[in-house]
């Protein structure tokens, strides 16, 4: 059995892609680079959007990213099921990309905001959440200064009503998101994007004072795996 | 428009010049005409006054200086001493770091957020301009009284400008410093540090040799930024004038800088980089004039291919601008295609504007004719060089005389060491540090508020062989202990992040420093200046730790009022063993808690005279280098051999408040017994060389018996658990509380 491939995405300016390598390379998946530039998607199993400041957040986080070469490739590719995950910036580029409803605007006490954040998994049916049980509270961290999700009331409502929240925060809403929302799926449950970083919860050693980002890449490989 | 050329220069030789405009004195601009044998053209002017600015030429403060050199300790790690644009340190395991830390005060004053922000990307540049990657990053702030209204503009804009450019160029942030005092209310500091990692056979150097070999500016184009800067704004003290200066603060883009960065490493992993500078204060004029003068000795330019954001600029200003994010590197012809490509690659402007040449000069034309003609080394080098007078102050033995021993002792002891938790100076920095990322890269073992930032090295650049080892980072100054005692203030500070670093388990290695003064041209100042350099360099002697480089900021006084004279230290130390850190404070219950190191009654300059009484007199505490060197060898083999749990040391505040942070730090409690007689010294007493440590029971014996071959007293005061901080036949404090009043401080005045 070939390891199950897991591509990540560096777009200019994309800071975490170091962090989300590792983190699928921990789980046991082979990390594979994806270039902006490229519109080829090297056939792997699933993509990791990690976070940063791609073009600089320059007009609009996500915003310019949207048009990569390689977005040309990834959207119809998760349309038809690829499992997609993004946080942060990337979670920022999937709603840009219109996979994903909603939007990211500035933080609501108008500062950067760097924490160690408890979350509530809400939803654990989709592609990077299954080895998580529904309600488990978790520790993950956020640092973004724009990360306040936003939709109009029926988007909302479809959103709760389908159960595509998939991560709410929990003692504290660190940027004003609407409905305390940190994360949510499409209609499928194929595509994710969250503002806090799993990627940064995976060793004992290094990052927030959890592990329990591990979860996002067990689920996919698993899934990879028994497909 | 007519262009001031060389030949136009010698037809004119009474032209009147503006060198004292650009801070030029009389007897710089005769020796400029007689170096070069005439007037110089207006664009030479622009080179000599920005190379022989304070600034850059360190012409007050060499022949001090010198001393890093002639006491450095002997120390096989250093591989790249002062001179250089950063130090390098061998760190095992093939493996180097290069450090440094420098000052951005005087821009960070007139316009906080793009002065702090430029002040982080200046630092990272050098960096990557000695081959490394730049790992983490780290600020050690000083600001006016928290309550002064000026504070208020100036702090949040500082942070938001870090925050800003820190952030989004994706360095960690993991540790540094935020102290207030109102003497800092006209001349905030802003020192920026930045560490890189790299392979040691791989270091780079700002040098041009080859004839022939091309010259290539890239990054960023240049515009009318900062224009001056170097000269006008970094060499002179602010009057009333500060806000006609605007425009000479540089403006950053941290994006074109992380573009910058990765461009840098592929450069450099492709091998096709001779010599390689970055532009900071000075820009093109620096860059060009050190690049030639360190190698063959000679470079042709021509100007007009500097590819520039506003077209009007003329040669004069494109020497002088500070424009940000951009590098210059020195390429041979057969590399200059794959060098292009890769610049290419990260949408990096790259242009050949000159090369390499052998005559000597460094030549630059201009719409073809020829506006620089100069030897490099003359404005690089030879610079002034000044053996400034200096005196102790009037009023010193007047301010030594004034011990604290006169001041009232509050015999609530619960109540004092509240009111010292929440002050400005002690509470937690929360409210500015959750503004930095400190995860970013994914190698952050320990950042703030931990007493010391460490990283993981072994992950940093893939595919690099497997190391276990971290470096440890911190800083510390403490302008009140130099106000009283230049020469000691500067050890003790020296002596604190030396200890930062030892309780984390890392072996401290070798010294960074920024030394931020008042004006050379005071001879009281110039004495706190030639103390504290003194007191630095025999203390580095004494802990064979060298200085590796670092930066003078002078000038930092409004009118006649000068800033506390504040060297800021920064040291970098080894961890053989990662995983073998110490966390921060009491990590679980049950532990033993034991305090390493003599306490005497030393109140001169500490936290409680001037938060209680607004009192600064006496001497500081004494600097016991010995007992510095003793305790950090106990603490890292302690660490090594895994016997200690948890650790703080004993700072501003003395013991209780590092009983509060460890309790603080991860909600667990501890009851404990004083280590002397006098509770009010016991607790609040600020001697140097002592650190609190907490041990399995079973490990206790083995670290007394280390402490002992060290000499270093070790009294078991107590243990950890339960949910307050409990001080026998003192008070007991519920950690909530202590937590609550740590943590509320900043909030509430910065919202």
């Amino acid at each position: 059995m070939s390891a199950a491939r897991v591509g990540v995405v560096t777009f200019p300016g994309t800071l975490d892609d170091q962090d989300a390598a590792r983190a699928v390379r921990l789980a046991g998946a082979e990390a594979v680079p994806l270039w902006h530039a490229d519109r080829d998607l090297k056939g792997v199993d699933a993509v990791f959007l990690p976070g940063g400041f791609s073009y600089g957040d320059y007009l609009r986080c996500g915003a310019i990213s949207r048009f990569a070469p390689l977005m040309d490739a990834l959207v119809p590719a998760a349309r038809d099921g690829l499992p997609v995950l993004g946080t942060c910036n990337g979670f920022q580029i999937l709603c840009e990309a219109h996979l994903l409803p909603g939007a990211l605007t500035r933080n609501q006490g108008l500062h950067y905001v760097c924490r160690d954040q408890r979350v509530r998994v809400e939803n654990a049916g989709t592609a990077w959440t299954a080895e998580y049980e529904a309600g488990q509270e978790i520790v993950l961290p956020v640092k973004h200064g724009e990360g306040r999700f936003v939709a109009d009331a029926h988007t909302l409502e479809a959103l709760e009503g389908e159960g595509r929240v998939v991560f709410r925060y929990l003692g504290g809403n660190p940027n004003g998101s609407l409905n305390e929302i940190a994360g949510i799926t499409n209609e499928a449950g194929n595509v994710v994007g969250l503002m806090p970083h799993p990627e940064h919860a995976v060793e004992e050693l290094t990052g927030a004072p959890s592990v329990d980002g591990r979860g996002f890449f067990t689920s996919i490989l698993k899934k990879l795996v028994n497909a | 428009m007519t262009v001031d050329s060389v030949k136009r220069a010698a037809e004119t030789p009474d032209e009147r010049q503006p060198y004292t405009e650009l801070g030029m004195k009389d007897d710089e601009y005769q020796r400029v005409r007689e170096i070069l044998g005439r007037r110089p053209t207006s664009s030479e002017l622009a080179i000599y006054s920005v190379m022989w600015s304070e600034h850059c030429s360190y012409k007050s403060s060499k022949v001090h200086l010198r001393q890093f050199g002639t006491k450095a300790p002997k120390s096989e790690a250093l591989l790249v001493g002062m001179g250089e644009n950063a130090g390098v340190v061998d760190i095992g395991d093939g493996w180097a770091a290069t450090f440094k830390i420098e000052s951005h005060n005087h821009p960070s004053y007139v316009e906080p957020h793009q002065g702090a922000a430029t002040g982080v990307g200046g630092i990272v540049r050098d960096i990557m301009s000695m081959g490394a990657r730049p790992v983490a990053v780290m600020d050690a702030l000083r600001f006016g009284g928290a309550t002064q209204s000026d504070t208020r503009r100036v702090l949040p804009g500082v942070v938001d400008g870090i925050s800003h450019y820190g952030n989004c160029l994706g360095l960690p942030n993991i540790g540094g410093e935020v102290a207030f005092d109102p003497c800092y209310i006209g001349n905030p500091l802003v020192n920026a540090l930045c560490v890189g990692l790299l392979r040691k056979d791989q270091i780079k150097l700002a040098t041009a040799p080859g004839p022939g070999n091309k010259v290539v500016l890239f990054g960023a184009r240049t515009g009318a930024d900062g224009i001056g800067g170097a000269s006008v704004l970094a060499s002179a003290t602010f009057e009333d004038e500060s806000q006609a200066k605007r425009p000479a603060v540089q403006v950053g883009d941290p994006f074109m800088e992380k573009l910058l960065i990765e461009c840098c490493l592929e450069l450099y992993q492709a091998d096709v980089v001779v010599g390689i500078q970055d532009l900071g204060a000075a820009g093109v004029s620096c860059a060009t004039t050190e690049l030639a003068a360190k190698g063959t000795g000679g470079m042709h330019v021509d100007l007009n291919l500097v590819p520039l954001r506003d077209p009007s600029l003329r040669p004069e200003e494109i020497l002088m601008s500070e424009s940000q994010e951009r590098m210059m590197a020195v390429v041979t012809p057969g590399d200059i295609d794959a060098f292009m490509r890769i610049c290419e690659k990260w949408d990096v402007p790259a242009t050949v504007i000159g090369e390499v040449t052998d005559t000597g000069r460094l030549v630059m034309t201009w719409d073809g004719e020829t506006i620089v003609d100069i030897p490099p080394g003359t404005a690089a080098d030879d610079g002034p060089v000044y053996e400034r007078p200096f005196h102790e102050p009037a009023g010193q033995a007047a301010l030594n005389g004034d011990g604290p021993e006169r001041l009232p002792r509050s015999s609530d002891l619960r109540e004092t060491l509240l009111t010292l938790l929440g002050s400005p100076n002690l509470a937690s920095k929360e409210w500015v540090t959750s503004q930095y990322d400190r995860y970013v890269r994914g190698n952050t073992v320990l950042a703030q508020p931990a007493d010391a930032g460490m990283l993981r090295i072994s992950e940093v650049m893939p595919g690099a062989e497997e190391t276990t080892r971290g470096i440890a980072l911190s800083t510390d100054g403490n302008g009140r202990y130099a106000k009283l005692d230049p020469y000691a203030g500067a050890q003790l500070a020296l002596a604190e992040a030396y200890r930062n670093v030892a309780v984390t388990g890392a072996k401290p290695l070798a010294v960074t420093n920024c030394l931020n003064f008042g004006s050379p041209e005071d001879p009281e100042v110039m004495w706190q200046f030639a103390e504290a350099t003194r007191g630095l360099a025999d203390a580095c002697q004494i802990l064979g730790v060298p200085v590796t480089g670092g930066n003078v900021s002078f000038y930092n006084q409004t009118g006649s009022d000068a800033i506390h004279p504040t060297p800021v230290v920064g040291v970098l130390g080894v961890i053989d063993d990662v995983s073998r850190r110490v966390r921060s404070g009491f990590t679980a219950s049950g532990l033993r808690v034991a305090l390493l190191g003599e306490t005497h009654e030393e109140f001169g300059g500490s936290e409680w005279a001037h938060v209680v009484h607004g009192h600064l007199g006496g001497l500081p505490p004494r600097a016991n280098l010995d007992a510095e060197r003793g305790l950090a060898s106990v603490l890292v083999a302690a660490a090594a051999e895994g016997l200690i749990e948890g650790s703080h040391d004993l700072s501003d505040g003395g013991l209780a408040i590092a009983l509060a942070e460890s309790c603080i730090a991860q909600g667990v409690g501890a009851s404990v017994s004083l280590p002397v007689e006098d509770a009010f010294v016991a607790l609040f007493s600020e001697t140097a060389a002592r650190a609190l440590v907490c041990v399995r029971p079973e490990a206790f014996d083995a670290l007394a018996e280390l402490c002992g071959r060290h000499d270093v007293p070790c009294y078991g005061l107590g243990t950890t658990g339960g949910t307050s901080l409990v001080v026998e036949d003192a008070f007991e404090i519920p950690v909530g509380d202590l937590r609550e009043v740590h943590s509320g401080a900043l909030p509430a005045i910065f919202g």
